[in-house]
């Protein structure tokens, strides 16, 4: 008999969330005997025997590939020192800006307090490494930055990016969502990216709701019309 | 991660439109919450939310000497912390700059105005008067922590009740209130703070607005226009005229934040 | 030694009730996770940031993560006000409170890091570093910070010769026959202790008994706390 798979649901540190030899745990969780036990609070998920916890809480756990938002914190002779919300810290060498750098002039190509778009390319135990050579990367000229937790990020960003998508579409809006949670808005108009923000603050908070993407169509449907009643 | 320099420049473009970004016009305050009684063991006490930014507000009564310039008036201590639970901001230890300020702000609204009678606080002259302590607290920063204090400090006076005195064995006698309220007169004070962005001017900063913010000046009054105390904070310079639209904006919040309390002062 | 319902509390409590508990999480919306405890007037509020860089640098453990907890009173949380600042009472409580929450900890991936709990009580009728070891044990949770198990704490005290569970400051008091003694005790769900203390005078046969009974109490608290997280999150 094939037994039913596991209901998605909430779980608490040290909550069994099943019994049985032939599962096996993944992120969040942890096999004692033959229990899957929680070790992260979130909710548990079945995928083909494997249970793990999608956390909604915590902090960014950086990964090489990924692109993140920081702030340039300080400058050294090497390079940048990077603000990435993060407790590790990360660095922007010399070697990985795509253009020639005067050793003696780092801060006019970033300066302190700069925001910038960067990929992690190594992640030590001195440090996170970061690069701005690809396309995409770089320097921010403008816009609104906002924070959200970095375990949304993946619901902000939908299956393929689905979300992520309709969000720009509805919103004639650039979006780049960087996966420690910091996402960069630029529109033509502020009231645009101001959308955009509250668009996000909603899908972020809601990140356990199945069907989200038509909620948020119809969410932005309201949106439009509240601003249209509102100018007449 | 303080708010960015492009976020910032964001706030002041969409200022010079006369917006905010949660939608506020430039004199509007946020939500305001307000519950009394939340520390059973206070002689007073309130809870303020003013949007996400929260605190609390205890007043106890003591019976000590009063100050030899003043041997028959009671006495009047404002004490604050910047709670680390509150903020990331804000680390453990003894309170720094801008939690001692902020307990002199309300503090000095509250003496200036007069509205505690300090008279009516003495027991015996020379020897024993009621000493009022005002604790603040910040559960949640999200901007604006003065103006919610001082309601807090309002609110809390309001609705303490002394505890009884026995005054042969010179003990109070916690637990056992009396029906006496502090007493007060009918000049409240309220404290609004304005902010500078720009060249504009906002009252009730979110947290994002503050760390924006080039100057502040927090003004304590009466709603018939009479000023108590001012401070102006922060170190950018402000013109004459700027001092002018500040006040003016003041007295019109002052009126307005007065409507939104009343009920609880009663 | 029993718990016979004939003894009289002086809040009317039966000797093995509880005081009506609350638990609620997200409270601080500025903190990584936050939680709110109370056992009927005592009332505790906690707030967790971190797993963040360890600061003053040479605190810093290069082999895990270290758990920093701050626990205050509030000045008006008790009938006389307590001054504000750390004293030898909540600096101990501090560290109890660490001792408490680090068995079930899993920091080992955070060297160099630093989780701060913060937790302050806003109103005391005693128990209160039960209260705030519950409240922080949600808020670390809440966090999602990686733990085996949550701990839950109650304080099983002796009246003269009878047990009870929950002590109100009344009854830290008592007076009568072999006077007041207060066990505040922390445990997992599976029975392991993670914190116990005692003061008052009791008998090495009596102290198993209490034990025996802080496992079944603290299961208690442990449905309340396990509510808490599980109601604030709507699927």
């Amino acid at each position: 008999m094939i037994k039913d798979k596991i209901e998605r649901k909430v779980v608490i540190p040290g909550e069994v969330i099943v019994k049985g030899e032939d599962y096996l745990p993944g992120e969040g969780a942890e096999k004692k005997g033959d229990e899957i036990i929680t070790t992260r609070y979130g909710l548990a998920e079945e995928s083909n025997k494997l249970i793990k916890v999608i956390a909604l809480s915590g902090i960014y756990q950086p990964r090489r590939g990924n692109i993140i938002i920081g702030k340039v914190e300080n400058i050294t002779f090497y390079g940048w020192v990077i603000d990435i919300d993060c407790p590790e810290g990360a660095f922007l060498p010399l070697q990985e800006v795509p253009k020639y750098v005067n050793k003696d002039r780092l801060n006019d190509i970033l300066d302190i307090e700069d925001m910038i778009v960067a990929k992690i390319i190594g992640v030590t135990n001195r440090g996170i490494d970061l690069t701005i050579k690809s396309r995409g990367l770089g320097k921010i000229d403008e816009g609104i930055i906002i924070k959200i937790n970095s375990n949304r990020v993946p619901r902000v960003i939908g299956k393929e990016g689905s979300m992520i998508n309709l969000i720009k579409k509805e919103s004639d809006c650039n979006v780049t969502v960087g996966q420690n949670g910091l996402i960069w808005i630029k529109g033509n108009k502020i009231d645009d990216e101001l959308l955009v923000k509250k668009a996000i603050m909603f899908v972020s908070e809601k990140s356990f709701t199945s069907g989200l993407t038509d909620e948020v169509k119809k969410w932005f449907e309201k949106e439009k019309k509240k601003t249209m009643e509102k100018s007449e | 991660m303080k708010t960015s320099r492009l976020t910032g420049k964001r706030i002041k473009e969409y200022l010079r439109e006369g917006k905010r970004f949660d939608g506020r016009k430039p004199d509007e305050f946020r939500e305001i919450f307000i519950e009394t009684d939340i520390s059973k063991k206070a002689e007073g006490s309130a809870r303020v939310r003013i949007g996400k930014t929260e605190v609390v507000v205890g007043v106890k009564l003591e019976v000590s000497e009063p100050y030899s310039d003043s041997p028959d008036e009671g006495k009047l201590i404002v004490t604050s912390e910047l709670l680390p639970l509150s903020s990331e901001r804000f680390e453990s230890g003894p309170p720094k700059f801008p939690a001692i300020e902020l307990a002199r702000l309300v503090d000095r609204a509250i003496r200036e105005s007069k509205f505690i009678e300090f008279e009516k606080l003495c027991i015996k002259e020379g020897e024993k008067v009621w000493a009022v302590l005002i604790d603040i607290y910040s559960i949640n920063d999200d901007g604006n922590l003065i103006d919610a204090a001082g309601i807090g400090a309002l609110v809390a006076l309001q609705t303490a009740k002394l505890p009884k005195y026995d005054e042969k064995n010179e003990k109070v006698l916690y637990g056992e209130l009396t029906n006496k309220k502090i007493p007060l007169s009918k000049e409240i004070p309220i404290i609004v703070t304005i902010h500078k962005i720009g060249d504009n001017i906002i009252v009730d900063p979110t947290l994002e607005e503050e760390d924006v913010s080039e100057v502040r000046v927090t003004i304590g009054g009466a709603t018939d226009g009479t000023i108590f105390s001012i401070q102006k904070g922060n170190s950018k310079e402000i013109s004459i005229k700027d001092i002018y639209r500040i006040l003016d904006l003041a007295e019109k919040t002052r009126k307005k934040f007065f409507l939104n309390i009343e009920k609880f002062l009663k | 030694m029993s718990t016979a319902k004939i003894f009289k509390r002086p809040d009317g409590r039966k000797p093995d009730e509880i005081r009506a508990m609350e638990a609620k999480v997200g409270v601080i919306p500025n903190a990584n996770g936050s939680a709110m405890f109370s056992f009927g007037d005592t009332i505790a509020i906690a707030a967790v940031y971190g797993p963040r860089k360890m600061h003053p640098q040479h605190q810093q453990n290069p082999e895990k993560g270290t758990l920093r907890c701050n626990y205050s009173m509030l000045s008006f949380s008790v009938s006389e006000r307590i001054k504000p600042g750390p004293n030898r009472r909540s600096t101990e409580i501090s560290k109890i409170t660490e001792w408490a929450l680090e068995p079930v900890l899993m920091i080992k991936k955070y060297p160099n890091m630093v989780v701060d709990v913060h937790i302050n009580i806003l109103q005391a009728n005693a128990s209160t570093r039960c209260a705030g070891i519950n409240a922080a044990a949600l808020a670390l949770a809440h966090a999602g910070i990686p733990m085996r198990d949550l701990v839950s704490s109650i304080s099983i005290g002796k009246l003269d010769k009878q047990l009870v569970v929950d002590l109100n400051k009344e009854e830290e008091d008592w007076e009568e026959g072999e006077g007041s003694t207060d066990i505040p005790i922390t445990m997992t769900p599976n029975g392991e202790i993670t914190h116990i203390q005692l003061d008052g005078r009791i008998t090495s046969e009596e102290l198993k008994e209490v034990i025996g009974l802080a496992e079944k109490m603290t299961k208690e608290v442990y449905e309340v706390q396990k509510k808490a997280l599980k109601d604030s999150i709507k699927i």
